[in-house]
C-alpha cells in the first residue's frame, strides 16, 4: 500500500479541519478501506481517523429515535441498541465475523455503501437520518447508487437516527465467503405504512420494494405478497447467484421477514 | 516514521512505524512477536487475531498508529506467568485442536475472548464465534471441542461426532 500521512483528531472540528487538507480522506473501522489501500484501489495522501472522536461513539435514545454515532462499532450496536430496535441490533450482530464487528462501523458502511452491505437496508427501511458535520440527510436522498452517496468531499457521517419501528426484521442470505449479503432484506412496520429494503440485489444498491409495501401496510402478512414478483432487470449476476435469483430472493426473504418481524 | 507506544502483553513497548504500517507488521517485524501469523492478509482467515482493550481484532486490518496506547495482548502473552500451556492452549493441545498449527494463535485468541463475553457457550455459538477464523487442516472439530473444554463442559458428551 502506498504511504501517507496518518492523523487521529479528538473532536469533528479537528477532523473537518484535516480533512481539508490536499488528498485526505476520512478512515472509519477500515475493515473495508484497508483492503481496497491494500489493492491500490485507493491511496490517499492523508488518512484521518474518526475512531478517536468520542461525540462519534455511542448509541442512545433521542429525539427522533435511536441516535448511532458514526464510529459505533457494529459489535457495540448488536449489545446496546438490543433493548430499543432489536431487528437493528440482530443485523449488527450479523455483519462480517466477531472481529470484524469489533472494528467496523455503522458510519464506514454507511459512507461506503457498498451494494451488499447490511446497514443501508436497516437506514432506508427505518426511514433513518443520515447526519453529518454539515447537515441532516433523509435516507431516500442519501442513498444513490452502487457505492454512491450525497456526501460530498470533505463531508462525514456523525450520526445515524433511527426511528423505531412497531416491528421489524432482517433476513440475510448470507453468501458464505464474504459474509456479506447475497440478498437481504429489512421490513419494518410503523403506524403510518411498512417499509421494504433490500440489499445485495440491485445494480443500483439498496432499494424499496415499495408494492410490497402497500400490499403489507394493508395486510402485514407473509401471503399479502403471494402474488407480487420482483422485476429482474437491473439485478445483480455473478457467479454467486443469477438475476432471477436475486429477484426471486428478494420476494422470498421479504416473506421471511414480516414472519420474524417483532 | 514515527514512534509507536503501546503495552502489549502488559509491558510497555515502542517501535518505528509508518502510518501504513499494519499492527500485525509492527507486533513481528517492530517487535520480533512473531507468534501472530499473517495468513491472508485480507481479513479473511484470522490467523492474525489479537486482542485490542480486551475486544478481538484482526491485526492485518488495523494501521499501528491507530492503537497508539491502546493494550494488546498476543498469543505470547497467553501462556501461564511459570510458562506453562495457559487454559485455552491446553484444552487446543489435549484435544487435538491444530494440526500444522498455522492458525492456531488466531484460534486461541478469538477463543479467549469469545469465553470473556460468554463463559459457558453452545456448541452453535462456538461455531458462529469462530466463523471469522479458518482452518485448512481439522475441519473444525476438534477445534469447537478444545473451545468447548475450556469452558469446563465436557466436549465429548457434547460436540457432535
Amino acid at each position: 500500500m502506498h504511504n501517507f500521512e496518518f492523523v487521529k483528531p479528538a473532536t469533528i472540528a479537528d477532523a473537518v479541519a484535516a480533512l481539508a487538507a490536499e488528498g485526505a480522506q476520512p478512515l472509519s473501522g477500515g475493515q473495508t478501506l484497508l483492503p481496497t489501500m491494500k489493492q491500490r484501489l485507493a491511496a490517499p495522501e492523508v488518512l484521518v481517523s474518526l475512531t478517536g472522536i468520542a461525540e462519534m461513539q455511542g448509541v442512545c435514545m433521542g429525539e427522533g429515535g435511536l441516535h448511532i454515532g458514526a464510529a459505533t462499532p457494529h459489535a457495540v450496536v448488536a449489545a446496546e441498541a438490543a433493548a430499543h430496535y432489536p431487528a437493528l441490533a440482530a443485523l449488527a450482530g450479523g455483519i462480517g465475523d466477531p472481529a470484524v464487528r469489533n472494528r467496523g462501523t455503522i458510519g464506514g458502511s454507511v459512507a461506503n455503501n457498498d451494494p451488499a452491505a447490511c446497514y443501508p437496508a436497516a437506514v432506508l427501511a427505518s426511514g433513518a437520518t443520515v447526519v453529518t458535520n454539515t447537515r441532516r440527510i433523509a435516507a431516500e436522498d442519501y442513498f444513490q447508487g452502487m457505492f454512491t452517496t450525497a456526501l460530498e468531499e470533505g463531508e462525514f457521517i456523525t450520526q445515524v437516527i433511527f426511528p423505531i419501528p412497531q416491528r421489524g426484521a432482517y433476513v440475510k442470505f448470507n453468501q458464505p465467503a464474504s459474509r456479506f449479503a447475497l440478498t437481504a432484506v429489512f421490513v419494518a412496520q410503523f403506524a403510518d405504512g411498512v417499509r421494504v429494503a433490500a440489499t445485495g440485489a440491485s445494480n443500483n444498491g439498496v432499494f424499496r420494494w415499495e408494492e410490497a409495501e402497500e400490499a403489507l401496510s394493508a395486510e402485514f402478512s407473509a401471503g399479502a405478497i403471494a402474488g407480487l414478483t420482483v422485476s429482474s432487470d437491473d439485478m445483480i449476476s455473478d457467479l454467486h447467484g443469477s438475476a432471477a435469483y436475486r429477484a426471486n430472493l428478494v420476494k422470498v426473504l421479504t416473506g421471511r421477514a414480516v414472519t420474524a418481524a417483532r | 516514521m514515527t514512534k509507536v507506544t503501546m503495552t502489549v502483553n502488559g509491558k510497555s513497548v515502542s517501535a518505528e512505524a509508518e502510518g501504513r504500517t499494519l499492527l500485525v507488521d509492527y507486533l513481528r517485524g517492530g517487535l520480533g512477536l512473531t507468534g501472530t501469523h499473517v495468513g491472508c492478509d485480507t481479513s479473511q482467515c484470522g490467523a492474525c487475531v489479537v486482542h485490542v482493550d480486551g475486544k478481538a481484532v484482526k491485526a492485518c486490518t488495523v494501521f499501528a498508529m491507530d492503537v497508539m496506547g491502546a493494550e494488546v495482548r498476543t498469543i505470547e502473552g497467553m501462556a501461564n506467568a511459570d510458562g506453562s500451556l495457559g487454559l485455552v492452549q491446553q484444552a487446543f493441545q489435549d484435544h487435538h485442536g491444530l494440526q500444522c498449527g498455522f492458525c492456531t494463535p488466531g484460534m486461541v485468541m478469538t477463543t479467549a475472548a469469545l469465553l470473556a463475553e460468554n463463559p459457558r457457550p453452545t456448541e452453535a455459538q462456538v461455531r458462529h464465534g469462530l466463523e471469522g477464523n479458518i482452518c485448512r487442516c481439522t475441519g473444525y472439530h476438534n477445534i469447537v471441542k478444545a473451545v468447548l473444554a475450556a469452558s469446563g463442559q465436557d466436549a465429548d458428551a457434547i460436540a457432535a461426532e
